[in-house]
């Protein structure tokens, strides 16, 4: 019981740590706070659901395309909303006003184009089947959640470590204006950065509406609660921060779930939240309070 | 008598010390200036000094009372005004308006005195404004007392931050670099206004990077290097401290210096 | 006084459009005084549930006459206020953001997982004891307060934190307390706004206090700009009629809403009432 509970959060958790570590790339890089990353969220699932459904793609055509999906609906908005922003070097509270509005205006729209009904993905689109090893039942659903996050936080990383684009992030993480005056074309980094971020978010609504079997316009919305913690806990810009930080949430809510009361699941990520700004009011890497001084 | 007085006094931010155990008496009345090369700790010191930033260690005691635990405000209301280097007026409100800021501490009206406009919330009001329109006079803005105050120039807002630090007639006025940017002439009238604000028995305490405004001006000079403070002194003794020649030129340079001037001695 | 009979037509066929109007209207100066302190606490929507849950609980299990209910139902609002306001107002911009809006969440939660709130179906029956004259009372002093307490020291040491925290306290601004009363003047505004509302609808839920409500009472200030106090008043009628005439887009609502913020934000930084007093009291 206990052994399975943690395969359950571990397999939660990894879809939390994908959601997050978009999020923590694009908090930590581009420096403004968008509520809209959510909604990248629930546009990967409805791509998903909409290519499954009507296009007749197998899971394995529809994850990808998803993710690029939302990707690509990351870089839009992020060039409607945060691009002029960011050019006059606008106070960080624009950024979050203005990312709140499109974030009213995109779930209300998604709700009354879509419906606000649940729906699900074909029920023959992954084999029912589970394995059992050593009295641990893992379904098919779950190893391709695995699968997939391993395969996306290694290119991550990859990318990250190894590649020129990857140090040209890195450095517009550490000094953006060093960046722009080493010849780093910020305007076109922050659209990459936004398609990648964008990208790990639509994957992770693809992978946790197959793992709930659950797709609904405002499921992003419930994310960003648990992204939020992810990366104030993982710290910010943290990839490895957010993946452990990520695999704890999906762990500790299991376990709630399991052994106190199902209904509490929901206020886990919230209560630690309350914990980490309570003690430590200006998030666990204490940016906001030296802004300016 | 000592006015200000740090004991010890740091400020650490990670993986730097930007203020290291400064030692530092200030005395009251005159002018006192604060130098030494960039990076030496000398805006965090006024930031330590004003409140803005808490110390990591050490005490500030002002005219005679630990102020190390209080806020901003509170060191305010004691009679600590300061300007900042990269001017901060409030900039959609009006310079007279930028200016009564600068009372905030001093107004007393309650919340019910100014909704009911009562008698003694109206004469305070008035009283502000008179001296707030003084503290314009003596800066030379009074014409523009209802400008935007981003509308001023440059050197027009560093006038009116004097200002709003004046109105209250504090007893310490701290200068961040108050010369920076302006032209010869305009400098030279800050260095008239230093002095008259000095003869209202203001005591100034200033950060410059213009030797001249610094010699011709100050009492005493305190030279920070590295956080440290290496020297403090008159500016003459200044002049000939070989440790401040050495923070500002380097040690070759200093070395250099004084060999020369002990050839020309010698010969 | 005798009202004539085409007012009174008037007046019973738009009745709802005018109490909302009037509830709107207070509701987007509970936001400009946060606003006006340069604090995005969007504590506003929980605050309105609290005073409508409190109201119509005092009403209905207490009987009690409306006019102990009204003032009343500040308390429960003011005291969350001062048990949240000593840890967030430490603190800034986003965290402030998010964890106000989490706690109206977790509000919500309550109403909807406790049987003495009603559950999902909310509280029914609430008897209609708020009057349009009591409504537009309020709105009338809080507007003329706020407007007397702007035009004085107090306004521009909001205003002078607002543009910058840190020059304020060096000019003697007691930032802490500031924010503390500004939090404080938005729950009581919000409560009221609350426990009116509750009292001429006969019904509330979890559900109107939510997610939604909070970013438009932010859209409100966010439209007509926080100058004066007129200017969220403005913004709310706006955004509070548009959608009576376009009827047929009533679905629409919040999405409109929403673009409202964005376009604000990006292209009418002071509001549509981007006047501003002067702040000199004498």
């Amino acid at each position: 019981m206990f052994a399975q509970q943690l395969v359950n959060g571990v397999l939660l958790g990894a879809t939390y740590a994908l959601f997050a570590l978009g999020f923590t790339l694009m908090f930590g890089v581009l420096r403004v706070i968008n509520l809209t990353y959510g909604f990248y969220f629930s546009a990967g699932a409805f791509i998903a659901l909409f290519l499954t459904r009507q296009a007749g793609f197998g899971i394995w055509a529809a994850l990808p395309v998803a993710a690029m999906g939302a990707g690509a609906v990351a870089v839009a908005l992020d060039w409607l909303l945060l691009s002029r922003l960011r050019r006059v070097n606008a106070p960080e509270l624009s950024s979050l006003m203005v990312t709140l509005g499109g974030v009213l205006a995109l779930y209300s729209a998604a709700t009354s184009i879509l419906g606000p009904d649940i729906r699900r993905l074909p029920p023959d689109l992954v084999a029912s089947d589970a394995f059992v090893l050593a009295g641990l039942r893992v379904t098919t659903a779950q190893l391709l959640i695995l699968l997939a996050t391993a395969v996306m936080v290694g290119a991550l990383m990859a990318l990250m470590r190894g590649t020129r684009l990857g140090l040209a992030i890195r450095a517009m993480a550490e000094k953006p204006d060093a960046a722009g005056l080493m010849g780093i074309d910020t305007g076109r980094l922050a659209a990459l950065v936004s398609f990648i971020s964008g990208c790990l978010a639509g994957a992770g609504g693809v992978l946790i509406g197959l793992n709930f079997n659950a797709i609904h316009p405002y499921m992003g919305e419930a994310m960003m609660l648990r992204g939020f913690v992810v990366i104030i806990v993982g710290g910010l810009g943290d990839i490895r921060g957010a993946l452990i930080a990520g695999l704890l949430l999906g762990v500790i809510e299991v376990f709630t779930a399991g052994y106190v009361a199902s209904g509490l699941k929901e206020a886990v990520a919230f209560a630690i939240l309350v914990v980490v700004l309570w003690t430590r009011p200006s998030g666990l890497f204490g940016r906001a309070v030296v802004r300016r001084a | 008598m000592i006015l200000l007085q740090t004991a010890g006094l740091t400020r650490r931010y990670a993986g730097l010390v930007a203020v290291d155990a400064v030692d530092m008496d200030i005395p009251a009345g005159g002018i006192h200036a604060v130098i030494g090369p960039n990076g030496a700790g000398k805006t965090t010191l006024f930031n330590l000094i004003s409140g803005v930033v808490p110390p990591s260690a050490g005490t500030i005691r002002f005219a005679g009372s630990a102020v190390t635990s209080l806020l901003p405000h509170e060191r305010a209301r004691l009679g600590i005004a300061r300007t900042f280097q990269n001017i901060r007026v409030f900039g959609a409100m009006t310079v007279l308006e930028n200016v009564l800021t600068g009372l905030h501490a001093h107004l007393s009206a309650t919340l019910p005195e100014i909704v009911a406009r009562l008698g003694r919330f109206r004469r305070e009001e008035r009283a502000a404004v008179d001296r707030a329109k003084d503290a314009l006079a003596l800066v030379g803005l009074s014409a523009r007392a209802d400008a935007r105050a981003a509308a001023l120039s440059y050197g027009d807002q560093r006038r009116l931050e004097i200002a709003r630090a004046m109105v209250a007639e504090p007893r310490l006025l701290l200068l961040d670099e108050p010369a920076a940017g302006m032209n010869p002439a305009e400098t030279e009238a800050l260095a008239a206004l230093v002095r008259r604000i000095r003869g209202f028995g203001t005591t100034v305490l200033l950060v410059e990077h213009d030797m001249g405004f610094v010699m011709d001006l100050s009492d005493t000079v305190t030279v920070l290097n590295f956080g440290r403070r290496i020297f403090q002194g008159t500016p003459a003794e200044v002049r000939r401290e070989p440790a401040v020649i050495e923070a500002y030129l380097g040690p070759k340079v200093a070395e250099r210096l004084a060999r020369r001037e002990a050839a020309t001695r010698a010969g | 006084m005798i009202i004539p009979p085409w007012l009174d037509d008037f007046l019973w066929t738009y009745q709802n459009l005018i109490h909302a109007l009037g509830i709107n209207g207070l509701l987007a100066l509970s936001m400009y005084v946060v606003l006006a302190v340069g604090q995005l606490s969007l504590g506003q929507a929980a605050f309105m549930g609290l005073g409508a849950y409190s109201s119509a609980l005092m009403t209905l299990k207490l009987k009690l006459p409306f006019f102990m209910v009204l003032p009343a139902s500040c308390v429960v609002p003011v005291l969350f206020a001062l048990a949240i306001g000593v840890p967030t107002l430490r603190l800034s911009g986003v965290y402030l953001a998010i964890a106000t809006i989490g706690l109206g969440e977790v509000l919500r939660a309550v109403y909807l997982n406790v049987d003495y709130f009603g559950g999902a179906l909310g509280l029914s029956g609430i008897p209609e004891r708020a009057e349009t004259w009591m409504i537009y009372g309020l709105l009338f002093a809080a507007v003329a307060i706020l407007w007397l307490v702007g035009r004085s020291g107090v306004g521009r040491a909001m205003e002078a934190m607002r543009e910058d925290e840190t020059a304020a306290g060096v000019m003697g601004v007691n930032v802490g307390r500031y924010r503390m009363g500004a939090l404080l003047a938005s729950a009581v505004l919000a409560g009221l706004a609350g426990a009116l509302g509750a009292h001429v609808s006969s019904f509330i839920g979890p559900n109107e206090y939510g997610f939604e409500p909070a970013v438009t009472i932010l859209s409100y200030a966010l439209l007509g700009g926080i100058g004066t106090p007129l200017a969220p008043v403005l913004g709310a009628w706006i955004l509070t009629l548009l959608p009576e005439l376009l009827r047929g887009f009533s679905d629409l609502r919040l999405v409109f809403n929403g673009v409202i913020i964005v376009l604000a934000v990006l292209f009418l930084p002071n509001g549509l009432l981007s006047w501003r007093m002067k702040r000199r009291g004498a």
